[in-house]
């Protein structure tokens, strides 16, 4: 706070002092310009909240040195009338690349490339803190001209690049000056997003959550070289340590990414600045969590062209309710004091940005929360709140001339001051000729009518109650009118030219006639009564023709088909008289009621009482435990981390996706709880997310509370890239898989020894990782598949003194189960799965059935969207293959997947005191024709098979009203954009970001 | 639990040695009856205590047990509380095509080219695939094997899965001409910097002309006086005699609309709709010309966010029940391994809106007829086939599929396979290291 004061005093002090100029002239003499400029008579809007009737202030040098009611005007003015008119600061952009040539992408040779392209810089390529946007900055007149008359007078630009991208410039658009004017501060902010540079080939990281490590890692290493501990120079580490007293300014493009930069900013104590993609209000409280001020585009989706029915089938429900709702985000932002400026950067015609502006202030945006989003909100971000955002002494004249309120659609903006240059946008001193005209001619009468803006007229001529063919242009206030007769078989042109004059009410020229020869004319305009009446009509009709305000479908959670209106309720519930599948020595249990309450199983009986529960009759139906998943790739935005060959630094928890469908649709197969793991593109994958399928929350509330901590391995074809990709990554065969895990785990030992003797010692996220896992705090599931890789696995773990936890997929877990009982490591695997691949060739669906023989902890899991929501079946598949009991059956979907993941004290089974995730089933569960009718998980039901029917009717109900607004829409002559077809991708395993 | 191992180990032994493959039955000698158990026609009928008799490959009786006093002829199998069924059909499969998804060498379902009425599925399908031997013990005992890519895939046939070369195998050899129906839509090519969504297509109109083109093209040609033979029109000479079926692989509605132009356009008196996502908005235009559906597999997850998540599920049941022909075809992702699964496809549509016998025609008469087989197979009636099998229980249901005797054409074939060995193997090895 001092400091900025002490800034301020500087400031004004630097005010007073006379520039001095030191720049040599060769083309003539000097003249310089010390004249000042007054602006009169003008509506000015100081700031959002403070305005000023018929003020008037003073410019020199292009700052503002006096503005007021009425302030000295000194001798050597030129004054400038701006009576009736209004006047803005000019707008502020705090994202833009507006000068910034586009980086050209790095070509490669087809193979992945792993290293950095840099020396002297951060071992990865996509970190380039110490990129300056003033090195690649070229004024760029075109793109300048089509920002001032968006209203921008100043931009802070960037070069889009990168995942750290360097620093921005905030640059005034001044017309006229040059760069030495126009820079306003050459290092304004830095600027990151999760988008890998274009620059550079390297791999690392493939996805968001590598992203999301990358940055983490830069910070920490960042810290530690500004210990000096390192032996060699790092330009990106000295860059990013100097950056970071400047503004951070996040970019993402969804609002998932947003949440997650928000993430990120939390953890390091960073408020970035997060530049969002205008779908904010599906998530308001969240976003408002992250504390962050949020740079809002304004690039409202076109309707969908649903004019052919078999196309709209395949705009889903989510698209149709963007469409409806995106214009009433920034409303929505505003009510929720969540703090935002508005950005023009991905808008295609700087037309749009006051289209849509106007838009969002047709939906309730309050016009001073919209000008503070362009002005001071940006303004104070970058410490200019000073000089840019406000009119005031000693701020630069950056500022716009309308007509009129900007914020109403009839109003035309006139010019774009910046640093006291002009730009012109419309002509100030147009005539205003539009009105209803007695058109005298040759001895006849016509009515003239001239509408639209003012400086862009339109003209109608009529003879009685016909109408004429008429033509107007116009242009610094000369008409031009050309006439044709109505008959359009005659061809016979008369042109009217005339010169018009604001202060008459009439328009007097020549006419020439079609012969060749001239005559005068006249049109006298009729007073406002005679045409009072014939406005008002025109008024009506207008507003029907262009306004397009809907009415704003609610927000559900997710905002999609299926989602919660309002989240489901904690409820006490009495299941009476069902057939209990308790997974405990109790077995399975007839004519057994269940009390849940508080969000737990309250009591197991028979006759219970109800109390204030809401009973449920469950006569002639099954209640279980809710399914649980060991392998899942559902509610992910992305699988793999495929960069490196270790990526233990990665996690599945920064990557969910509470949205994914295939979340609704596990609930109603039953599931309630899945181990979100990461994919097996490497050796050492990413951590894990176990997650709670609480359909309508946000990522972080899915997570299982207090969740055990688990990482990915992989083992085989996969690891080895046999069925695709390069062949230049190390491991290519099982016997440089063995090497991976030695080579990682004995540095992570070194690592650890290092980390005690010196307290200063470099963090390293992914060591650390690799340390809880040999310290056993974290549990390793290992996708694996023949027998031999299976046993390595455990001889390694063994040499370093932990266990592997669980095997997954093992397919030949069968092969070694006695093996595996004695290293101590469960087994998940699929009931059935065979085939695909070389390495599952000795597959056999009797798999889980002899390794449960053998007494090893078995699950069966999908690792597919499609299955997961059957997994009560392929659970059965084991009373098929192999003779397993049903109970024990049972257990491989529910209890016992919960052991491996170590959350079998809170759920797996139907218990007293555990949580109440629970199913109930029209049938046995294990029974083909069994249909989980509701899904609770803590009690709250978060699927009900009645209220599926109620939704699908509201889905196809909203729809249809959707599709009748587009239609609206269309018919209006609103834009519209081609219909494409979402398509549904099965995630598994081996699903890699990049490869498509 | 360890008694229930014992006797299933002392099972395999009894049966002996370890093949590589299964050896193909040799033919029938003596009569069988079968004696008291379920009897599910595949008509949707029932016999409850039934008498079942075959003789010479060919099914002889079917009937209650209770209300005759018949011989029951040479091998006798009381199969009381047992359940018995034809045998089940998986069309437009590609067993024998692909052994190893991943491994290229293995794989033979896709030929390069666009017209391809002259490929020839039989001559590829391999007999002795481990996966082919792994559909029996799950009742899965006939197939149609499909070519598959280009827009005519090629010409399928029908075989059954107990032979020692392609030529036994084959039940009707050329069945049928597989088209894959343009698409509406089209991917956006990422390569070339396109949004890699989906999107209208802008060839639609021009592919279809072109496969328009090639069946006019083709019939031209066979009218004859040709100085050269062309192998893909002379392919094409079945498909307008009518005995090659059509099968049009097709999901939209908009598509099957133009189906069932294409269809009177051409004459075409077989044809069949492959997939039919859509098909349940088309009820009336397939019923009036009378287009059968072979519906996708039921496990599959829905095309769109909005609708219902049963909607795979219940889609036979839909077409079914408004009196559209459908059977239910099992292709999609690893559907060579996954087709053993059929039985649980036509349970699940079971559950989905059809009922137990309703749901078992989706895989045994119906599919006869849509094949033009079923003067031969797709159920238990006098006169067919003796291609059938008894089972535990509901062979529809995981639990209650559990075969104990096939018979392909009279022949008993062996349950065991490539898995099953492995089976026994390792539980003899943890059995005699416990003892």
């Amino acid at each position: 706070m001092k400091i900025r004061l002490l800034l301020c005093l500087v400031f004004l002090v630097s005010l007073q002092a006379k520039a001095q100029e030191y720049f040599p002239k060769n083309d003539g003499v000097k003249n310089p310009q010390t004249n000042y400029t007054v602006f009169k008579n003008a509506k000015i809007h100081v700031s959002p909240q403070e305005t000023i009737e018929s003020g008037m202030f003073v410019v020199k040098d292009g700052k503002i040195t006096a503005i007021g009611k009425s302030v000295n005007e000194p001798q050597n003015s030129i004054v400038i009338d701006l009576e009736g008119k209004e006047v803005y600061p000019s707008f502020i952009d705090l994202y833009s690349s507006f000068g910034i040539k586009e980086p050209e992408e790095a070509s490669g040779n087809g193979q992945p490339q792993y290293d950095a392209n840099r020396e002297g810089y951060y071992w990865n390529d996509h970190i380039r803190p110490e990129t300056d946007a003033v090195e690649s900055f070229n004024y760029d007149e075109k793109a300048a001209t089509s920002l001032h008359k968006a209203g921008f007078g100043a931009v802070n630009t960037h070069v889009p690049d990168g995942i750290i991208r360097g620093t921005g410039m905030l640059v005034a658009l001044n017309p006229g000056g040059t760069e030495g004017d126009r820079i306003l501060k050459d290092r304004s902010a830095q600027y990151l997003s999760f988008d890998k540079s274009k620059l550079s080939r390297q791999s690392y990281p493939t996805s968001t959550m590598g992203a999301m490590a990358l940055i983490r890692q830069a910070y920490l290493d960042a810290e530690w070289y500004g210990k000096g501990k390192s032996e060699n120079k790092d330009l990106a580490l000295e860059a990013l340590n100097r950056n970071k007293s400047l503004t951070q300014i996040f970019a993402t493009d969804n609002l998932l990414d947003a949440l997650r930069a928000g993430k990120i900013g939390n953890e390091f104590s960073v408020d970035y600045v997060i530049l969002g993609d205008g779908k904010e209000y599906q998530r308001l409280h969240e976003i408002k969590e992250t504390g962050s001020t949020f740079i809002v585009p304004l690039n409202f989706p076109d309707a969908y062209d649903v004019e052919n029915p078999f196309l709209a089938e395949h705009v889903t429900l989510e698209e149709m309710k963007i469409w409806n709702q995106a214009p009433a985000n920034l409303k929505m932002l505003a009510e929720n004091d969540i703090p935002f400026t508005i950005t023009a950067h991905d808008l295609e015609s700087e037309k749009d940005f006051r289209n849509n502006l106007l838009k969002a202030v047709s939906y309730g945006l309050s016009k001073e929360d919209a000008l503070a989003a362009l002005t001071t909100t940006p303004a104070k971000i970058l410490g200019e709140g000073n000089r840019l955002g406000t009119l005031k002494e000693g701020a630069w004249a950056n500022f716009i001339i309308t007509s009129g309120d900007y914020f109403d659609k009839e109003t035309s903006v006139f010019e774009n001051w910046i640093q006291g240059e002009r730009a012109v946008i419309n002509k100030m001193n147009t005539t205003d000729i539009t009105g209803t005209y007695d058109l005298k001619l040759e001895g006849s009468t016509y009515e003239l009518k001239i509408s639209g803006k003012p400086e862009a007229p339109k003209a109608s001529v009529k003879s009685g109650e016909t109408k004429l063919g008429a033509k107007l242009s116009f242009s610094d206030n000369w008409m031009n009118l050309l006439l044709s007769p109505a008959d359009t078989t005659k061809t016979g042109f008369t042109r009217l030219v005339a010169k018009t004059d604001d202060n008459k009410n009439e328009i007097s020229g020549t006419a020439y006639l079609s012969d060749g020869s001239e005559t005068d004319f006249s049109a006298t305009k009729k007073t406002s009564t005679e045409t009072a009446e014939a406005e008002e009509d025109e008024k009506e009709n207008g507003e029907d023709e262009d306004e397009d305000i809907r009415e704003i479908m609610p927000v559900s959670f997710p905002n999609k088909a299926y989602g919660f209106s309002e989240m489901p309720e904690e409820e006490s519930i009495l299941f009476q008289n069902a057939t209990v599948w308790t997974n405990e020595e109790e077995g399975i249990l007839e004519n057994t009621d269940v009390l849940v309450k508080n969000g737990k199983i309250s009591k197991i009986g028979e006759n219970l009482n109800a109390g204030n529960a809401r009973v449920v009759d469950a006569t002639g139906k099954h209640l279980t435990s809710g399914i649980i998943d060991e392998h899942s790739h559902i509610a992910a935005s992305a699988i793999n981390e495929a960069g490196h060959n270790s990526t233990a630094e990665v996690t599945m928890e920064d990557v969910v996706d509470p949205t994914d469908m295939n979340i609704y649709r596990n609930l109603a197969g039953g599931v309630t709880t899945v181990q979100l793991l990461h994919g097996s593109a490497n050796p050492i994958g990413g951590q894990s997310a176990i997650l709670r399928l609480k359909w309508g929350e946000n990522a972080e509330d899915m997570l299982f509370e207090n969740s055990p901590k688990f990482i990915k391995f992989a083992l085989g074809e996969n690891v080895k890239q046999s069925n695709w990709g390069s062949r230049s990554r190390f491991p290519q065969t099982r016997m440089g898989v063995e090497q991976v895990f030695t080579d990682y785990f004995t540095r992570a030992k070194e690592y650890e020894e290092g980390r005690e003797n010196d307290e200063d010692f470099r963090r390293d996220l992914e060591m650390e990782t690799l340390l809880e896992i040999i310290n056993s705090e974290r549990f390793v599931s290992a996708h694996s598949y023949v027998q031999s890789e299976i046993n390595m696995l455990m001889k390694v773990a063994e040499n370093f003194d932990f266990r592997i936890n669980t095997f997954t997929h093992i397919l030949e877990g069968y092969k070694v189960a006695d093996k595996m009982k004695e290293h101590g490591a469960g087994g998940s695997t699929f009931s059935d799965w065979w085939a695909y691949k070389y390495e599952v060739n000795d597959a056999i669906p009797f798999n889980a059935p002899i390794m449960h023989s053998q007494g090893i902890v078995t699950a069966i899991n999908s690792d597919d969207a499609e299955m997961s929501r059957r997994l009560n079946q392929e659970a059965a598949k084991s009373v098929k293959y192999g003779g397993v009991s049903e109970e024990d059956a049972w257990k491989f979907v529910t209890l016992n997947p919960a052991k491996l993941l170590h959350i079998d004290d809170r759920v797996g089974s139907v218990k007293t005191g555990k949580d109440a995730d629970l199913v109930l089933w029209s049938d046995n569960p294990l029974s083909i024709y069994a249909k989980a009718e509701k899904t609770l998980i803590q009690g709250k039901v978060f699927f009900d098979i009645e209220r599926d029917k109620e939704l699908r009717e509201e889905i196809q109900e909203q729809r249809s009203e959707l599709i009748t607004q587009m239609l609206e829409a269309k018919n209006k002559g609103l834009k519209t954009q081609p219909v494409t077809k979402k398509e549904e991708q099965h995630i598994h395993c081996n699903t890699l970001e990049e490869i498509h | 639990m360890k008694m229930k191992y014992l006797v299933i180990i002392a099972l395999f032994t009894c049966i002996g040695n370890s093949f590589a493959q299964q050896t193909p039955a040799s033919k029938q000698t003596e009569a069988v009856t079968i004696v008291g158990a379920t009897a599910h026609l595949g008509n949707g009928e029932i016999i409850e205590n039934s008498l079942i008799i075959f003789e010479d490959g060919k099914i002889t009786q079917v009937m209650d047990a209770t209300a005759t006093k018949m011989q029951y002829r040479g091998r006798i199998i009381e199969a009381e509380g047992k359940h018995v069924y034809p045998g089940f059909i998986a069309p437009n499969a590609t067993l024998g095509l692909v052994e190893i998804d991943a491994v290229r060498a293995t794989d033979d379902e896709d030929e390069i080219g666009s017209m391809l009425p002259h490929i020839r599925s039989v001559i590829a399908y391999n007999a002795e695939s481990k996966i082919v031997e792994s559909m029996r013990p799950n009742g899965v005992l006939m197939g149609q094997i499909v070519p598959r890519g280009g827009r005519i895939s090629g010409t399928s046939s029908i075989v059954q899965f107990d032979a020692w070369n392609w030529e036994d195998a084959t039940i009707k050899e050329d069945d049928g001409l597989h088209i894959n129906w343009p698409s509406s839509f089209t991917r956006g090519r990422w390569w070339a910097g396109e949004d890699p969504g989906v999107k209208p297509s802008e060839d639609y109109q021009e592919d279809l002309l072109k496969l328009e083109e090639f069946f006019a093209s083709a019939k031209a040609y066979l009218e004859g006086n040709n100085e050269k033979t062309n192998l893909a029109y002379e392919a094409m000479k079945n498909v307008f005699t009518g005995d090659k079926r059509v099968y049009i692989h097709v999901d939209g509605k908009k598509e099957i609309l133009d189906v069932i132009d294409f269809k009177k356009d051409h004459e075409l008196e077989h044809l069949v709709i492959v997939g039919g996502y859509e098909a349940h908005k088309a009820i009336e235009d397939l019923k009036n010309n009378n287009i059968s559906v072979l519906v996708q597999r039921p496990h599959d997850t829905p095309s769109s966010e909005d609708h219902d998540y049963d909607f795979p599920y219940k889609l036979a049941g839909i077409l079914h029940n408004k009196g559209v022909l459908v059977a239910l075809e099992s292709s999609g992702s690893m559907e060579r391994m996954n087709t053993r699964n059929l039985p649980f496809y036509a349970g699940t549509a079971g559950a989905y809106g059809l009922g137990k016998e309703e749901a078992l025609k989706l895989i045994t008469s119906n599919t006869a007829k849509i094949l033009g087989i079923d003067d031969m197979v797709g159920t238990l009636e006098k006169g067919k086939t003796a291609t059938l099998f008894i089972s535990e229980g509901d062979a529809l249901d995981m639990r209650g599929n559990i075969l104990t005797h096939a018979f392909i054409q009279g022949r008993e074939v062996s349950l065991e396979t490539h898995q099953t060995e492995l089976y026994q193997r390792y539980m003899e090895k943890y059995d005699s290291a416990s003892k």
